[in-house]
């Protein structure tokens, strides 16, 4: 049924499918232009940055993996790196690259499952990835086998997949010796065929024009895309406006989060405007900085060359992808990223001497912040003398990218709306796909998508 | 999930979510191995998290994660219930309030003005309670998250009509099956295995460390027993207090009501 191009009305979007979390989102449409797109997160609160006042200094990391059963290592990883700097402790050499490649095992698992088993779908026509197998079994069966690669990565130097048990302050309680290493080495090599495979294959999807109209923001580092650390670094929306950087002590000085009225999530801005974290703010950021084979595969997909490194530029070497259909892309090319990565850190793998190094505690203030799959996560915490939590504040990438998703959801529904797409259906269905376009982990920010229209 | 060429006799499945972090759910989408197989034995009817095609009940088998905290959820569980043939619970937060019950020793106004600038914009209740505390539940899978291999066997015993094969006993027995040396003898490690309900496999000893009790209780404890040993490796009464109030914080409160150990009354704030 469609709708007619004037009059107003709402449409309400009960709950949003396939995106991690509780979500509803309401559009107000006033004589066929889009005049609010409102993304209202409804995972009830629970309270993490209250309850882990009183807490020990060592207590941070497995708290707050739980906000999120989707990146539990980005949690932990984050929460390690703010209790450590408020204690002085420097984390590096082995340690630092058993942590890298838990890291990757996190990325590889987690943009696995939103490209196969979430975000392809929605390309295909279908529904879920089990109507999905019936007509593609074998990329399918391929996602499978890479997840499961990811997840054997954090399996074997965190116990488990979800809430890994060995992560510690200072490192980790066991490390792995090489020959447990060795086993994971022989199934990268195969994860690296299936993940080129993966690039090849999403780069055969049909991208409708979109771009995303927010500064990109995400960690970077000199040497290395960053996953683990980073200076926060912004590239404007505007191409005239350099790129810039800040400490991460200054980050609760640029990114403020405000309450609205329709979402128990808290919205972030930076510097007053709107920005988006993850995938495609990564490749903007750090793109140059891949392996030489992840930029072949980039090259291949279509991506657009990344941001050249400065002094470097040359023929071919373009923007910066901002259409956030193609983020499936970028996840791929990250995943093919991730998994040479966790070969290149297996290969040179020595044992440390120590498992984790010591973190005493002390009174002060720490920030941590590292590469989620899902974009920049932060945390704060302040300490007394005695090692307890005075105060703690989390910024999930979900939080920070609400603006940006809404924004998005604004054009891409009118574009709708100019097409003659106007029925409820047609309406839901691009909605979703905007949102799902982002991956928003809705756990993280609060937490899927109920629409409501309201056409006036 | 979709159901084109189904046939039409296989049992529905629905999954739904409450107060969580989605960690119970996802194990379903990690058990790589066999979802495609459980998705030829099941109809995969509602799982928001997996599918954009949710169906209507009735459901045969319906698993339920996180824990009822606002007062909508009361009445979704409600009609969830009614709904179901079978209701499992899935994880801590379902069966026993999760990590977000450490505010049914709080004040909640205060974490909400701690947390939100208009606390009057959210819907929230006072208290983060286990489903069986609103409806009637078959059977509680426990563990933050649920094990795997565990929730491949309820989906299993289900299929086939037995009892899911859990037993009850503790962390400890997993422990020494798995050829383990003590943390706790060894190199005097607090530990909670001997307490913590088995599921893991061990997991926090097979990687030097003491078990925090992700699992909840077991099915008989000794905590005065166990009180004593964790004072002797330096752990004061509020250690042991804030130990035992995680995960499961009203699970093992109520232990420690029936066994009094020395662990002080008051939580963490
Ligand atoms: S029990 Fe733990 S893993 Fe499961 S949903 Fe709750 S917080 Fe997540
Ligand atoms: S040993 Fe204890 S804390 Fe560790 S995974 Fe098992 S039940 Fe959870």
């Amino acid at each position: 049924m469609s709708q007619p191009a004037t009059g107003s009305q709402v449409l309400r979007i009960p709950a949003l499918t396939r995106v991690e979390g509780e979500t509803a989102l309401r559009l107000r449409i006033d004589d066929g232009t889009v005049t609010e797109a409102r993304l209202s997160i409804y995972e009830p609160p629970r309270f993490f940055e209250a309850f882990l006042r009183g807490r020990a200094h060592t207590e941070p990391p497995d708290l707050t993996s739980r906000i999120c059963g989707i990146c539990p290592v980005a949690y932990q990883l984050s929460a390690c790196r703010a209790v450590e700097d408020a204690c002085g402790a420097v984390v590096d050499g082995q340690l630092a690259a058993l942590r890298r490649l838990l890291y990757c095992g996190e990325w590889i698992e987690s943009q696995t499952l939103h490209i196969h088993l979430l975000h392809a779908p929605d390309f295909l026509g279908h529904d879920d990835v089990i109507g999905m197998s019936r007509s593609h079994l074998a990329h399918v069966e391929r996602g499978l086998r890479l997840k499961q690669t990811g997840n054997a990565i954090v399996e074997l130097l965190g116990g488990r997949a979800i809430h890994p048990v060995n992560v510690r302050l200072g490192g980790f309680h066991r490390t792995p010796t090489r020959t447990e290493l060795r086993p994971l080495a022989e199934r990268l090599r195969i994860a690296l065929d299936d993940a080129w495979d993966t690039v090849r294959w999403v780069a055969r999807f049909d991208f409708p024009d979109a771009e995303c109209d927010a500064d990109l923001f995400a960690l970077a580092e000199t040497d290395t895309y960053a996953i683990e650390s980073g200076v926060p670094t912004v590239l404007p929306y505007e191409k005239t406006l350099p790129p810039r950087s800040f400490p991460l002590r200054d980050f609760p000085d640029h990114i403020t989060e405000e309450q609205v009225p329709h979402s128990t999530a808290l919205h972030a801005r930076l510097d007053g405007r709107r920005h988006l974290t993850g995938s495609l703010a990564r490749y903007a950021v750090s793109g140059h900085l891949l392996s030489p084979l992840a930029l072949e595969a980039a090259r291949e997909a279509g991506l657009g060359a990344p941001r050249p490194r400065a002094g470097t530029e040359g023929p071919g070497w373009g923007g910066v992808c901002r259409n956030p259909y193609r983020s499936i892309l970028v996840r791929a090319v990250e995943v093919l990223y991730a998994v040479e990565e966790a070969m290149r850190i297996i290969a040179e793998y020595e044992r440390p001497a120590h498992p984790y190094v010591e973190v005493p505690a002390r009174a002060g203030v720490g920030h941590g912040a590292t590469e989620a799959p899902r974009g920049l996560l932060y945390h704060r915490y302040a300490f007394d003398d005695a090692g307890r939590v005075t105060d703690a504040c989390i910024v999930p990438p979900t939080a920070q990218n609400q603006g940006a998703i809404e924004e998005d959801l604004r054009r891409m529904v009118q574009a709708g709306l100019d097409r003659g797409e106007g029925s409820e259906a047609e309406l839901t269905r691009l909605c979703e796909r905007a949102v799902r376009n982002h991956d928003p982990c809705i756990s993280c920010s609060a937490h899927f998508l109920e629409l409501d229209i309201e056409r006036t | 999930m979709s159901t084109d060429t189904a046939p039409p006799a296989r049992p529905r499945l629905g999954v739904f979510k409450f107060a969580s972090c989605d960690g119970c759910q996802l194990t379903l989408l990690d058990c790589e191995d066999e979802l495609l197989g459980i998705a030829t034995e099941l109809e995969i009817a509602y799982f928001l998290e997996g599918s954009s095609a949710p169906a209507p009940g009735p459901y045969d088998l319906s698993l339920v994660e996180g824990s009822v905290s606002t007062p909508e959820h009361v009445d979704r569980i409600r009609r969830i219930r009614a709904d179901s043939r079978h209701l499992v619970t899935i994880g801590a937060c379902a069966t026993a309030g999760g990590v977000q019950a450490l505010r049914n020793h709080a004040d909640v106004a205060e974490y909400l003005a701690a947390v939100y600038a208009r606390p009057d914009y959210i819907e929230t209740l006072a208290t983060s309670t286990p489903i069986s505390a609103h409806v009637p539940v078959d059977f509680e899978l426990r563990g933050c998250p649920i094990d795997r291999g565990q929730l491949v066997e309820v989906i299993t015993a289900f299929l086939a009509g037995r009892k899911p094969g859990i037993p009850d006993h503790a962390v400890c027995f997993a422990c020494k099956r798995r050829g383990n040396v003590c943390v706790t003898v060894a190199h005097g490690t607090p530990c909670l295995g001997p307490v913590t309900h088995a599921g893991c496999g061990a997991l926090c000893p097979t990687y030097g460390r003491g078990c925090y009790g992700c699992f909840g209780p077991a099915g008989t404890t000794n905590l005065p027993a166990l009180v004593p040993l964790m004072h002797r490796d330096g752990m004061s009464d509020e250690d042991i207090g804030r130990f035992l109030r995680t995960f499961n914080v009203t699970a093992f409160t109520a232990v420690e009501e029936q066994e009094p150990g020395t662990i002080q009354k008051e939580g963490p704030r």
